[in-house]
């Protein structure tokens, strides 16, 4: 055995020392490690647990299902209609461009459908779901559905969309909905989270617009553990939301498509209103147009179409058309002098035709006067001298007033768009509007609703269901708001002469059921439905000395534009009102002729609650009467299977 | 010592061998392998594919190894420690020749069958080498600065090379596993004192060289240091690993949220979690717990390896025992700190557990020797 080096011992137990202190390093090291993970994982478990969930929970808002909007008997006017899509989703289909060739033989896509479906699926993670057709039809969801073997990653959804299926019939009262925009989030301060759901949509005009909080309800939600790359991996809970409250409207539909259908292609507006109560029965205008194209998406050669027309189809004019109301004005300056204690019902005013006031002639609409009038006969036959007589007594701050209590310059508070107040002129207006002084001729053509006088067929209406009952009727729209029947106020008295009104409203019955009175031609003959009214010829323009030097110029002689106005308002029975109608048609012509007619179909139809009978026109008339209703009928059931299928 | 002590005393031969493997380190092995394998189950969804099933095929041939490098005489290995590192030399510079590039870097040699990774294995064989060395070498002669200086060559080689990948962890971990065993061997403590300083005025050079001509690491390598040093700069980049880490460990709390229930890991907000992140998968799924449970496994077979190296005579197995149980504590200690925010993140492995071929068997190769070494320790009667 070989004796070891000398220095062995020592150097040996050097190493061990050595590897003693390394073992205490590793030691030490250790214990930095566990007192860091001690740290971390018991002081702050909580904060880290926080993070941990923030990366995994989202939360997701389902969309609320909106309220239905009714009529008046429970007809449903917007509706929420199943709609089916199909997606794809990439991890599953495999090679896309062939399963889409394949759905392409099963529903119909166009290269621009498909070119975009290509992009949305590369640009997004291959397990997100990509629209690839929207609003199928069940037919085509079921082909789909039969063939899935052939189609992987195809799979449809269902989502709610917004159908008005009686289309343009209530397209200007119920409006439509669409997607919420830029502005309506940056408007709002602090927007409903709901808003924030990609496609949700609110309503964008009339009643959908206007009664949004009551539709509208509230998001639920669900939380849902999503991983790293943003997929849902599973749903954690779920709170259902509150869906939107119905709403029911006072209008009858049936009345509604029959106005809408009766007042066909003109550019016209009628307002019916119930002469009690203040609900509005039919409000509509024309043309209209199918709010349907809109939630859908509306192109923009429709859209221009429809924005470009002379005939202003996207315009409600029942509430936002204002317009001279022409002689539809005089029983407010005849109630205005009544009560001023200038006239009675018995003095006669002698009309040659025209008369000169202050270095100026007014004309009378018949060149050869009507001889000496009364205030029944005045109304009936529509004489402007008669109301000239009276605009200079009364003078225009009394005429103001008492058009004032009958709704003139007044904005009715609606779930409507752009309700307008129209002007209801006084000295002040004048002067502030125009820097001038009123004139004495400012007052007479304001009392035959020439000049400044401007109101909306709501207004008219309005005006005529406050002649009709002598109580100051406000007009209302809705008849249940989320399950809770909205009851109308007792309208208060006008306050107005029970003998001054009466005859007002005799002078009103004559115009339509005395041998002279300007609507005679359209009178009702079944007495329970008997109506009374005023025609309105407003003029557009002035007529220029030379025009009238050069004689009568026929309504047909002149270009659209600058035909009158006609107007009628009118309200039945005459003994004891029910309803109130108004009707203007523009550049009509003649009230008697383009504008009366249709108030009266409208009211029969009201008061009869169904297609007018026959048996309350004049015997003349019912031959060319019935093929006229059977005509609108037909028409108003093509409609409506139209836009209800 | 000499071969002659050797046939004086005893050293146990034949099938005898067997009794003398110290089982607890095999027992330990086993056990930190199992919790890999838990892990790996856990995070595939509760399957043993794809990671956990060749995982159990690697630590079973990883083990077989062990055992036949065990039975193999421990001079045996002392003569073929210059191949052995002469071989590591030449596949680091075969791999930057004809290695596969992955995550930036080239790091793999393409075998066919198998993946290597000769940076890993350059970890024993520089250990094993140093060890041969400071055998050979006259104990005057230990802190001559001639032959330290030839053992820095040794230690230096293969970091320069693993440096070229490149893969600056690794590479740190050569130098520092190769610096324990000098230090072990004897080699004077005022080097170590120099090189500690150069380091701290190297540190300091190459961070102020960032955005000068002279630049010294790549701009991914500047960015990672940035984002260890502040891992919320930048969330959804550099940043993300770290903090998505942190969140893992943090989360598990005290016992953890139950056995696949890491949400972290389950949701892929891990990065890497089969391969170097794992630990955090354990952290959140067991908690503080289970990551205090591993570590202590660690320390266990550390301390195991000491004390049989406390008894060796040998200085040759002594030291290499000494370096795999400092390179073993490398890789866990780096990658622990790594996860949990206190060293930027470095591709370094959890030893036995991380899924990957490379690092398992040249650990059990390492253990072999230890094993090797032990069973070969002359024993009086």
């Amino acid at each position: 055995m070989k004796a070891p080096e000398r220095d062995t011992g020592w150097i040996m137990r050097r190493v061990t020392r050595r590897a003693l202190f390394l073992g205490g390093l590793q030691v030490v090291v250790a214990g930095t490690l566990a007192w860091r993970m001690r740290n971390m994982q018991v002081d702050q478990a909580d904060q880290f647990r926080l993070l941990a969930d923030e990366n995994r929970i989202n939360i997701r808002l389902i969309p609320p299902e909106r309220g239905v909007i009714h009529d008046r008997n429970g007809t449903p006017l917007a509706v929420n209609e199943q709609n089916y899509r199909i997606v794809i989703v990439r991890e599953d289909a495999g090679d896309v461009e062939a399963v889409l060739e394949r759905l392409g033989q099963l529903v119909a896509l166009d290269e621009r459908t498909v070119a975009r479906t290509l992009e949305d699926v590369y640009s997004n993670p291959p397990f997100v779901p990509i629209t690839v057709a929207d609003r199928l039809s069940w037919q085509d969801i079921s082909r789909v559905a039969a063939n899935a073997p052939a189609l992987p990653g195809v799979t449809h959804e269902s989502a709610l969309s917004r159908l008005y299926p009686l289309g343009p019939d209530f397209a200007h009262v119920i409006g439509y909905v669409g997607p919420v925009s830029e502005a309506d989030l940056t408007r709002l301060t602090a927007p409903d989270p709901v808003l924030q759901i990609p496609d949700f949509q609110i309503g964008r005009i009339g009643v959908e617009r206007h009664c949004e909080d009551t539709l509208r309800g509230s998001a639920g939600s669900r939380r849902v553990e999503v991983n790293a790359v943003g997929r849902v991996m599973r749903e954690l809970d779920r709170r259902e939301g509150a869906a939107g409250g119905d709403i029911a409207l006072t209008i009858d539909a049936d009345l509604q498509s029959f106005t809408q259908a009766r007042m066909g292609p003109e550019s016209a507006a009628t307002v019916a209103m119930d002469v009690r109560s203040g609900e509005i029965l039919a409000c509509a205008s024309s043309p209209s147009f199918d709010p349907n194209l809109f939630v859908r998406g509306i192109s923009s050669s429709d859209f221009a179409a429809l924005n470009d027309s002379v005939l202003r189809p996207l315009s409600n004019k029942t509430v936002q058309g204002t317009y001279p109301p022409g002689s539809c004005f005089k029983m407010v300056t005849a109630l205005a002098a009544l009560e001023a204690g200038e006239i009675d019902d018995e003095e006669r005013v002698f009309c040659p035709g025209h008369r000169d006031i202050s270095g100026r002639r007014f004309h009378c609409w018949r060149r050869g006067g009507h001889g000496r009038v009364n205030l029944v006969s005045a109304l009936s036959e529509s004489c402007d001298i008669y109301f000239y007589e009276l605009a200079e007594r009364v003078g225009i701050d009394r005429i103001n007033a008492m058009a004032a209590r009958f709704g003139y310059g007044e904005r009715f508070d609606l779930p409507l768009s752009s309700v307008a107040g129209g002007l209801n002129p006084s000295r002040e207006w004048k002067r502030a509007n125009r820097g001038e002084a009123w004139q004495v001729g400012d007052t007479i053509n304001a009392s035959i609703g020439q000049g400044f006088v401007l109101a909306s067929p709501l207004q008219l209406a309005v005006m005529t269901a406050r002649l009709a009952s002598g109580r100051k009727i406000v007009p209302r729209l809705l008849k249940a708001r989320d399950g809770t029947g909205l009851e109308p106020v007792a309208a208060e008295a006008m306050g107005l002469s029970r003998r001054w009104l009466r005859k007002v409203q005799e002078g009103m019955d004559e115009a339509s059921n005395h041998q002279r009175g300007t609507a005679h031609g359209v009178r009702i003959v079944r007495d329970e439905m008997r109506m009374a009214g005023k025609t309105g010829t407003s003029q557009v323009r002035s007529i220029t000395p030379e025009e009238r030097a050069s004689g009568v110029i026929s309504t047909e002689d002149l270009p659209w534009e600058r035909r009158n106005h006609a107007l009628f308002v009118g309200y039945g029975p005459s003994e004891a009102p029910r309803v109130a109608v108004a009707t203007i048609v523009e550049h009509g012509g003649s009230g008697a002729q383009a504008a009366a007619p249709i108030t009266r179909d409208v009211l029969l139809h009201a008061l009869h609650g169904g297609m007018p009978p026959l048996d309350a026109y004049p015997q003349a008339q019912r031959n060319r009467i019935e093929t006229q209703m059977d005509d609108l009928a037909r028409m108003i059931g093509m409609r409506r299977r139209s836009a209800g299928g | 010592m000499t071969y002659l002590e050797y046939s004086v005393k005893r050293v146990p031969s034949g099938v005898a061998k067997i009794l003398y493997l110290d089982w607890g380190l095999v027992v330990l092995l086993g056990a930190v392998a199992s919790i890999g394998f838990l892990m790996l189950y856990s995070i595939a969804g509760g399957s043993v594919h794809p990671w956990a099933e060749p995982q159990m095929m690697r630590f079973a041939v990883g083990l077989v190894m062990m055992f036949t490098v065990a039975m193999v005489p421990i001079w045996f290995w002392r003569n073929m420690a210059a191949l052995a590192y002469a071989l590591s030399i030449l596949l680091l510079i075969a791999v930057d020749v004809f290695g596969v590039v992955g995550m930036g870097a080239r790091r793999w040699i393409d075998l066919g069958f198998f993946r290597l990774q000769p940076s890993e294995l350059a970890k024993i064989t520089t250990v094993m080498a140093l060890a041969a060395y400071y055998d050979w070498l006259a104990l005057r002669r230990t802190s001559h600065p001639l032959w330290v200086l030839v053992a820095l060559v040794i230690v230096i080689a293969p970091a320069a090379l693993v440096l070229r990948q490149p893969d600056l962890g690794t590479a740190m971990l050569l130098v520092l596993g190769g610096g324990a065993v000098m230090f072990l061997a004897g080699v004077h403590w005022i080097y170590f004192a120099v090189v500690i300083a150069a380091g701290a005025g190297i540190v300091a050079a190459v961070l102020s060289s960032r955005g000068t001509e002279w630049q010294l690491l790549a701009d991914y390598q500047y960015r990672r240091i940035d984002s260890f040093l502040d891992p919320t700069i930048d969330p959804l980049g550099t940043g993300y690993h770290i903090n998505q880490s942190m969140i893992a460990l943090g989360s598990g709390g005290w016992s953890g949220r139950g056995f696949m229930e890491g949400t972290q890991s389950r949701l892929n907000f891990l990065p890497e979690k089969h391969t170097d992140f794992i630990f955090t998968t354990l952290a959140e799924e067991f908690g503080f717990l289970g990551g205090v449970s591993l570590l202590g496994l660690y320390i266990l077979i550390c301390a195991f390896c000491i004390i049989a190296a406390l008894k060796h005579l040998d200085r040759f197995a002594m030291l290499l025992t000494l370096g795999v149980t400092v390179t073993f504590f490398l890789y866990f200690a780096t990658n622990m700190a790594m996860v949990m925010g206190l060293a930027p993140v470095v591709g370094v492995p959890l030893p036995l557990v991380s899924y990957g071929g490379s690092a398992m068997l040249v650990l059990m190769l390492g253990f072999g020797f230890v094993q090797s070494a032990n069973i070969h320790r002359p024993r009086g009667r």
